[in-house]
C-alpha cells in the first residue's frame, strides 16, 4: 500500500511542474498591464517603472519563471502585490475557511444526495423517484448566485433566523460559526447533491440487478439488508470516484459562494486577485488547487483500493 | 440535552447581542476590500474611508469643499506663494504615545516624497523641504507656488503617521498603522474585516460616541444591502442607485447622498498614435455633434434612477468651480446633424470601449442610441478593465468610456487629463494656450484669479472637447435608522464626529 502511495506521489510531480508552467504562462498572456493597475489612478511615470522594476515585470517572462520557481523552492510564494502580505500567508489564513465551507457542503450533499439516490433506485418509476429526481433536477439548474440572494433575503432579512453574510472561525466562535456557514454550505451542496443523487441512483440500480443481489434475496435476506449491504457497498465505488472528482467542482461553486456571501476564503482571494491583477496570489492559489486536486485523486484511489478488494490484489 | 444545547446556543446569542447593544459598536459595510493600510503606499479610494476614522490629516474640508483645520490650526502663504508655514495642534499623541510635533510632520512628508514604494510622490512633488521653525511650527518651502497642496494636505499626503512606527516597520507598516485619528487599528482579517476601537486620548474625544469601528467589505450591492436590512450593518457606503427607491421607502433606513467630486465621460482618442488619426479624433465640430445628440437628463433618469447629477465639465455642477457660463446643453439633434455635415459626414462609425460591467454597459446602450439619431453609428468594445486602462493609455482605441474619482482641489480634475504633458492624458490633446492657463490657475493662491483662469481653459475645452462629459456619480450611504448626525461629504469619506446612536 506506501509503495502504491509513494508510486502515485511521484507521478504527480511532473504533473505539478506542467501546472506551474501553464498557470504561469496562462495568465501573462491576460490582456491588462499589471503595473498600471497597481499605480493607482494618476499612474504616475516614477510609480509605474518601480513597480515594473520590484516586481521584475521588465524582465523576459523566462526569467520571470525562474524567480518564481527558485522562491517555490524555498517554500516562498512570493509578495501579494495589492497587500504586501506573503501569499503563503494568504493562502494559510484562507485555506481553513474554504474547507470547512467544503466539507459542510459535502456533508450536506452526502446527507441528502446518497439516501435521495439509494430510494429512487428502490422505488424505481414510483412518485418517489419523480420527486427525488425533480429536485435533482431543480438541484442542478438552479444556478447557485440565485439561490444565495433568495435564501439571504428570505432566511437573513425577512426572517432574521441567519446573518446574512460573513465570516467566523470555527475556533473562535463555533456557534457563530455554523450560522455563518451554513447557508453558503446548503447553497453549495444542493448543486452536488444533485449530482451525487443521480450517480448514487444509476449506481444502485445497476448493481440491484446483479445476480448476487438476486441470489442474497432468493436466501430470504430483509430487503433492507439486501440494499444496504449487498448492494449499497458495491454501489459506493462510483460514488466515491465521484467524490473526489466534485472535489473540483467545489471548488469551482466556492468561487462564486463566498462572492455571494462574503465569505474570506479561497474563491473570493482569487476573484479579488484576478481582478486586480495581483498575479502572485493567482499563481499560488491555482498551484495550490492542483495540488489539492492530485491529492483529492489519490485519496479516491486509495479508497477505491480499500472498499474493493479486487483491487487491493490487482497490485 | 438536544433542548439544553439549544437553550445554551441562544442564551449565547442573545447574550451577545445585548453586549453590542450596550458597547456601541459600529459595523460599516464596504463595496471593495482596502488595498494595504499605509497610507504613503495605499491607492483605492475605499482605503481612505477607513483612514478617515484612523489617521487624522493636517488639514480637512467642510462639505462645500473648504479647506479646514486639523492637525494643523492655522497657516499662511509667503508673498511669493513658495513657503506655506502651517502652526500646529499641541497636546496630541499618536496611538502608540509618540507625540504629535513638528518634527513628526517632518518625518511623515520626508516619508511620502523619498520612500520607494511610495505613491504619494507626485501629490508632494511641489515640496522642497520642510523645515522645523518651532517645536509646533513647520514652514514647507516649494520649488514653485502650489494652489494644490493644501487639498493634497486634506487626504492621504496629509495624513500623519507615528514617526517611532514608520521607523520600526517601514514598508510593513499598513500590517499594524499607527496614526493620530478618532480610532486606533485592532485587528484585520483580509476580505473580511478590519477592526478598529477608540482612542482614549483623542484630541477632540468627546465628538465620538463608539467604542468599535468594523468595516465588512461587501462587493454585492444587494447582500450588502440585505445585510443592513437583517442588522447586520449599521450603515453601508456607495449604495447602488437602482436600490435608492427601495431605501427611502423603508421606514427602518436612512438615505444619505453627495454629488461626487469626480466625473464619468467619453475620452476621445485625439493624438494619441495612429488611432489618433480618424475623423473623430481629426474634428471638433463631429464630437461636439455627438456631445448634442446626448439627452443627459434622461440618461440620469433611465439609468441612474435620477440620483446622480448629469454633467459636462470636470466639476459637477454642485461645485464652486463649476463654470455656469457653459451650462448642461439641452439635446438637439437638428443642431448634431447640422454640425456633422459642416464637418462633412452625414453618418459616422465611431467605436468606444467600455468597461464590461452592467450599470457602465447599459449607460453606453442608451448613449449609444441617442447619438444613433444624429448620425452616429456607435460600437460598444466591452472590455475587463484592466485591458480596457491598458489599450487606453497605450493609444490603442477610438473613443474609450472612463472616469475619474475627483479631487478636491479643481487642479486635479483637469490638469493631468488636458496638458501637453499630462500624465494621464490619454487622449494627448494639447493646446498651449490650455497648458498657459491651467499652470498659471495651479500657481495662484488667488481663488477668483484661479477661477478665471479655469473659466477661460473651459470656454476652449468646450470648443475642442477631447472628454464629453456625461456624468458626475453620487455617493449614496444608508444608514439604519437607529444612527444620527451623518454628514455626507462630496469625496464619498465616512466622518465620525458627532455620529452616534439615538439613546
Amino acid at each position: 500500500m506506501l509503495s502504491f502511495i509513494l508510486r502515485r506521489l511521484l507521478i504527480a510531480l511532473p504533473t505539478l511542474v506542467l501546472v506551474s508552467i501553464f498557470v504561469f504562462t496562462l495568465q501573462k498572456l491576460l490582456p491588462g498591464d499589471p503595473a498600471l493597475v497597481l499605480a493607482g489612478e494618476e499612474r504616475d511615470p516614477e510609480t509605474l517603472a518601480f513597480i515594473r522594476e520590484k516586481y521584475h515585470l521588465n524582465e523576459p517572462i523566462l526569467y520571470q519563471y525562474f524567480y518564481w520557481v527558485g522562491g517555490l523552492l524555498q517554500g516562498d510564494l512570493g509578495i501579494s502585490l495589492r497587500t504586501n502580505q506573503p501569499v503563503l500567508t494568504l493562502i494559510a489564513d484562507k485555506l481553513p475557511v474554504t474547507i470547512q465551507l467544503a466539507v459542510m457542503a459535502m456533508i450536506i450533499a452526502m446527507v441528502i444526495g446518497i439516501p435521495a439516490g439509494i430510494l429512487s433506485a428502490v422505488k424505481k418509476g414510483g412518485p418517489v423517484d419523480y420527486i427525488a429526481n425533480f429536485l435533482a433536477l431543480s438541484g442542478l439548474s438552479i444556478p447557485n448566485f440565485w439561490l444565495g440572494i433568495m435564501l439571504i433575503l428570505l432566511v437573513s432579512v425577512n426572517l432574521g433566523w441567519l446573518p446574512a453574510s460573513g465570516y467566523e472561525s470555527i475556533f473562535v466562535d463555533p456557534v457563530r460559526s455554523l450560522e455563518t456557514m451554513i447557508m453558503p454550505a446548503f447553497v453549495l451542496g444542493t448543486a452536488l447533491a444533485a449530482t451525487l443523487m443521480r450517480h448514487t441512483r444509476s449506481a444502485m440500480l445497476g448493481v440491484l440487478k446483479a445476480d448476487y443481489v438476486r441470489t442474497a434475496r432468493a436466501k430470504g435476506l430483509s430487503e433492507r439488508v439486501v440494499v444496504i449491504k449487498h448492494a449499497f457497498r458495491n454501489a459506493l465505488l462510483p460514488v466515491v470516484t465521484l467524490g473526489a472528482l466534485l472535489f473540483g467542482e467545489l471548488l469551482a461553486g466556492a468561487v462564486l459562494t463566498e462572492q455571494i456571501f462574503t465569505i474570506p476564503g479561497f474563491g473570493k482571494l482569487i476573484v479579488d486577485a484576478v481582478f486586480t491583477r495581483d498575479y502572485a496570489v493567482v499563481q499560488g492559489v491555482v498551484l495550490c488547487t492542483a495540488a489539492g486536486f492530485i491529492l483529492m485523486n489519490l485519496i479516491a484511489d486509495v479508497l477505491y483500493v480499500l472498499l474493493n478488494p479486487r483491487m487491493r490484489n490487482a497490485q | 440535552m438536544k433542548t439544553k444545547l439549544l437553550a445554551a446556543m441562544l442564551f449565547a446569542l442573545g447574550a451577545s447581542t445585548a453586549l453590542t447593544v450596550q458597547a456601541a459598536d459600529l459595523r460599516i459595510g464596504l463595496q471593495e476590500d482596502p488595498d494595504v493600510l499605509d497610507p504613503d503606499q495605499s491607492r483605492t479610494f475605499v482605503g481612505r474611508i477607513v483612514y478617515a476614522s484612523l489617521c487624522d490629516k493636517l488639514v480637512d474640508i467642510t462639505p462645500d469643499l473648504e479647506i479646514v483645520p486639523q492637525l494643523a490650526t492655522g497657516w499662511s502663504w509667503s508673498e511669493d506663494g513658495k513657503t506655506l508655514t502651517m502652526d500646529l495642534r499641541e497636546g496630541v499623541t499618536f496611538h502608540d504615545g509618540t507625540p504629535f510635533d513638528a518634527e513628526a510632520v517632518k518625518a511623515n512628508i520626508d516619508r511620502s516624497k523619498t520612500m520607494p514604494e511610495s505613491r504619494r510622490k507626485s501629490e508632494v512633488k511641489s515640496i522642497e523641504s520642510v523645515a522645523v521653525t518651532g517645536p509646533y511650527q513647520v514652514a514647507f518651502t516649494l520649488t514653485a507656488p502650489d494652489a494644490t497642496l493644501l487639498a493634497q494636505f486634506a487626504d492621504r499626503a496629509g495624513m500623519m503617521l507615528s514617526p517611532a512606527a514608520t521607523a520600526a516597520a517601514g514598508t510593513d507598516f499598513g500590517a499594524k498603522p499607527v496614526c493620530s485619528g478618532p480610532f486606533s487599528f485592532v485587528e484585520r482579517i483580509q476580505q473580511d474585516r478590519i477592526v478598529l476601537a477608540k482612542f482614549a486620548d483623542y484630541w477632540n474625544a468627546d465628538a465620538i460616541h463608539f467604542d468599535t469601528v468594523t468595516f465588512l467589505p461587501i462587493p454585492d450591492t444587494t447582500v450588502r444591502l440585505a445585510n443592513l436590512r437583517a442588522g447586520d450593518l449599521d450603515m453601508l457606503e456607495r449604495l447602488a442607485a437602482t436600490d435608492a427607491a427601495a431605501v427611502k421607502g423603508d421606514a427602518g433606513l436612512v438615505y444619505a447622498e453627495a454629488v461626487s467630486l469626480g466625473y464619468q465621460g467619453i475620452t476621445v482618442n485625439v493624438d494619441n498614435g495612429e488611432r489618433g488619426d480618424n475623423p473623430f479624433g481629426n474634428e471638433a465640430k463631429l464630437r461636439q455633434a455627438f456631445s448634442l445628440s446626448l439627452d443627459r437628463d434622461a440618461i440620469n433618469q433611465v439609468v441612474f434612477e435620477g440620483a446622480f447629477a448629469p454633467g459636462n465639465q470636470p466639476f459637477p455642477p454642485t461645485s464652486p468651480w463649476y463654470d455656469t457660463s457653459h451650462p448642461v446643453p439641452a439635446r438637439d439633434v437638428a443642431k448634431a446633424k447640422e454640425l456633422m455635415k459642416e464637418a462633412g459626414y452625414e453618418t459616422l462609425d465611431v467605436e468606444v470601449q467600455v468597461a464590461n460591467n452592467p450599470v457602465q454597459t447599459q449607460m453606453m446602450q442608451v448613449v449609444q442610441a441617442m447619438a444613433a439619431e444624429a448620425g452616429f453609428n456607435v460600437k460598444l468594445k466591452s472590455m475587463e478593465f484592466a485591458s480596457l486602462l491598458a489599450d487606453q493609455s497605450a493609444g490603442n482605441y477610438q473613443a474609450s468610456q472612463v472616469g475619474w474619482s475627483g479631487r478636491v482641489d479643481p487642479d486635479g480634475n483637469i490638469h493631468q487629463f488636458m496638458t501637453c504633458k499630462g500624465g494621464i492624458n490619454d487622449s494627448k490633446y494639447c493646446n498651449p494656450e490650455v497648458d498657459r492657463l491651467l499652470d498659471a490657475a495651479r500657481t495662484s493662491n488667488d481663488l477668483a484669479e484661479r477661477k478665471k483662469s479655469y473659466d477661460a481653459a473651459r470656454t476652449i475645452l468646450a470648443e475642442d472637447m477631447p472628454i464629453i462629459y456625461l456624468y458626475h456619480p453620487t455617493w449614496i450611504w444608508a444608514l439604519d435608522d437607529k444612527i444620527e448626525g451623518f454628514t455626507p461629504y462630496p469625496d464619498g469619506m465616512i466622518r465620525l464626529e458627532n455620529v452616534k446612536f439615538k439613546s
